[in-house]
């Protein structure tokens, strides 16, 4: 069974300017001590779907959320505010992208985390003080019997997102869900806490949601990958799919853009051009038609389904495109072929939709 | 790596920024002295003589004020005085001198007057504290509401209203003696004239009235400026962990939210107190109460230079030894503040 189910979310908001489709009908699940990875630009909806696993999106009055969320099979979108807290923390626990804004400014670390055990469990305080300095041992913090009395400003960026990591699983979560927890951090400190992650995922045996714009972290510490692009999932796959053999031009961009060992020296990356739509008046047909390379008329006008690229593939893509001219596709641009040339030397039907 | 600031940077703080008090008081001091010479908003020596006095009582007045001597000489013979340290004899206690107009001792009528201004502003503190805090808090936490609207209203309508008129319409409706209506037992328009601090549960009663007057407009500004702070703090990210962690919303609210609201809340706090010992000046008025801004006033209609120098003295000093309290006890609130 599994241990993450989210069926068509969709998270609105709903504003004065109009409706934001921050998310708008995503499904994954995730299985006990596995990793999924949830890729995509800001604005994407990668992180609104995570915090509406949690029940954060409650608080957001203007936001209209619909679809499942089952956890342990147990529905969340539908329970209390109180058994949504009972979860938090506890069963789902979650770290963010800047460490130094997420903690209190005005209380000992060691007291923020005798707060999150105290909350869940009935120990005393000394025994939450134990269990937290306990917690910062195993994330790495130098003394923590001593540093549990440190306030978070007194800490290094790298020290403050393992005291983050410390308290998010010092109830021992079943998933725990990373969003961006890199992105703030020095280029070293980020693969020190990227192992740190994947050290503790096999240790505690937790699953794990890692939202991040950066391939290069989910290519470290996840089992799957989910590209999102304006609210929706573009393309999902195992890690090993995604990196060998991706079917959406959205995740050929990304993946031309990070650097790669594997590639040419002296290739440049490429970014994507354009910037992600407005959630608010997405284009019609496919949300991505303004930015791909390969469009074409009927592109503009259909919205392509998530399907898999092959009767039997867990592998799903979101495009019209045809799989073998999509498979075509990837192979002349792995050959060094701008995406102009490749379109050309392809030959993609001018009115080419997947059946 | 822990940063710790260096021992001992409080109290060099201090030392410093009591130096700087010294320097402030000086520099009021003579401004003050040099605004009411050279600019008199009438001869002292006219109003001490009175309207058919001899040229030659004047000149002995004018002599026995040191008003005939030079201006730096005036001002360098009240520092003499006023400055509480002497090459001969060490440490003395400031003197201030005499009024102009009743020979009184100035020191000793400032510090006859101090309790009433005192027990006012420190009752006052009380009363908008009480209001301003839980009615702030629940705007922010009900905004949009009907409460929220209710109570921003509110706050407007007692920020517009001016103390001399709201001070007037109380008394005319709750005051014991002259108003309408008596829910204020034994608070009068004139209250008792004992003092708050020897005579506590008898004095109180009588100050429900300038107390809440002087209170309306400040406990108006508190609640919105509280308001407006946690609003501001509720959308940081440390409050998205403490939801994340599982927290009872009302931890989250108070422990995480307020905190956090709360304390720039001491800073004009301070200030405001500050300004009020120096002397309450309207609500005194309204309420008859003898306090310091009284006897400001009275002395500056009277060109009574001495008092005038010693009021304002008084009130500086107020203000800057508050706001230098404040700045040490904001170190404590929050944790980040170094010296």
């Amino acid at each position: 069974m599994a241990l993450l189910e989210v069926e068509d979310l969709k998270v609105h908001f709903h504003t004065d300017d109009g409706i934001v489709k921050a998310v708008d009908g995503v499904s994954y699940r995730v299985d006990r001590g596995q990793a999924l990875g949830i890729v995509g630009e800001s604005g994407s909806g990668k992180s609104v779907s995570s915090l509406s696993v949690m029940g954060l999106t409650r608080f957001f009055k203007s936001a209209r959320i619909s679809g499942s969320v089952k956890f342990d099979g147990k529905e969340l979108l539908t329970a209390s505010d109180e058994e949504m807290r009972r979860i938090r923390g506890n069963e789902i626990a979650m770290i963010f992208q800047d460490p130094l804004s997420s903690l209190h400014p005005f209380y000992r670390i060691g007291k923020q985390l005798v707060e999150a055990i105290q909350s869940h469990r009935d120990v005393s305080r000394a025994q939450a003080l134990d269990r937290a300095v306990e917690m910062l041992g195993l994330v790495g913090i130098p003394e923590p019997r001593r540093r549990v009395d440190s306030y978070p400003h007194e800490f290094s960026g790298g020290m403050r997102q393992r005291v983050m990591i410390a308290m998010a699983l010092a109830n021992d979560p079943k998933l725990l869900i990373a969003d961006e927890p890199t992105t703030a951090l020095d280029v070293t400190v980020q693969a020190q806490i990227l192992d740190l992650i994947q050290r503790l995922q096999s240790e505690l045996d937790t699953a794990i949601v890692m939202i991040t714009h950066d391939l290069g972290v989910v290519a470290e510490v996840t089992d799957d990958i989910a590209v999102m692009y304006a609210g929706e999932i573009v393309e999902h796959a195992s890690k090993d799919t995604i990196f060998a053999s991706p079917e959406h031009p959205y995740t050929w961009g990304l993946l031309r853009s990070i650097p790669r060992l594997d590639l040419p020296r002296g290739e440049e990356l490429v970014p994507i051009p354009g910037r992600p739509p407005s959630l608010i008046t997405l284009p019609g047909g496919c949300s991505f038609h303004p930015r791909c390379p390969y469009v074409r008329e009927a592109h503009r006008k259909k919205h392509p389904e998530l399907d898999s690229v092959s009767a039997d593939s867990e592998h799903v893509v979101r495009c019209l495109l045809a799989s073998d001219t999509r498979r075509r596709l990837w192979r002349e641009l792995q050959d060094g072929k701008a995406p102009a040339e490749a379109r050309d030397v392809v030959g993609i039907d001018a009115e080419e939709v997947a059946p | 790596m822990i940063f710790r600031q260096p021992p001992f940077a409080m109290a060099t703080y201090i030392v410093r920024r009591l130096l700087w008090m010294i320097v402030l008081l000086l520099v009021i001091s003579f401004l003050t002295f040099l605004i009411f010479s050279k600019l008199p908003s009438a001869d002292p020596v006219s109003l001490r003589a009175g309207r058919n006095a001899t040229p030659e009582l004047r000149a002995s007045i004018r002599h026995t004020f040191g008003l005939d001597k030079p201006f730096f000489e005036q001002y360098r013979i009240y520092l003499a005085k006023l400055v509480p340290f002497d090459t001969h004899k060490g440490f003395k206690p400031p003197d201030f001198g005499y009024s102009y107009q009743n020979n009184v001792n100035v020191k000793a009528q400032i510090l006859d007057r101090l309790p009433a201004t005192a027990g006012l502003a420190l009752g006052g503190v009380v009363v908008w504290l009480l209001i301003g805090i839980p009615v702030g808090i629940i705007s922010a936490i009900r905004r949009g509401k009907l409460s929220d609207r209710i109570a921003m209203g509110g706050a407007l309508v007692a920020i517009s209203a001016p103390v001399y008129w709201l001070g007037l319409v109380m008394q005319y409706l709750f005051s014991s003696d002259i108003g309408k209506v008596h829910i204020f037992k034994g608070s009068g328009s004139y209250p008792n004239t004992g003092s708050l601090f020897t005579d506590p549960f008898h004095v109180a009663p009588t100050l429900f009235l300038p107390w809440l007057v002087l209170a309306t407009a400040f406990a108006a500004i508190y609640a919105r400026f509280l308001r407006g702070n946690l609003l501001e703090v509720m959308a940081e990210d440390y409050i998205r962990t403490a939801r994340a962690k599982g927290l009872r919303e009302r931890t989250v609210i108070f422990r995480h939210g307020v905190r956090s609201a709360i304390t720039p809340i001491v800073t004009i706090l301070g200030l405001d107190l500050g300004i009020l010992l120096g002397g309450a000046i309207l609500t005194e008025s309204v309420f008859n109460i003898p306090g310091i801004g009284r006897l400001a006033f009275d002395s500056i209609q009277k060109s009574d230079l001495p008092t005038v120098q010693g009021t304002v003295i008084m009130g500086a000093f107020f203000i800057i030894a508050l706001n230098l309290i404040v700045d040490i006890v904001y170190a404590f609130l929050d944790p980040r503040v170094r010296y």
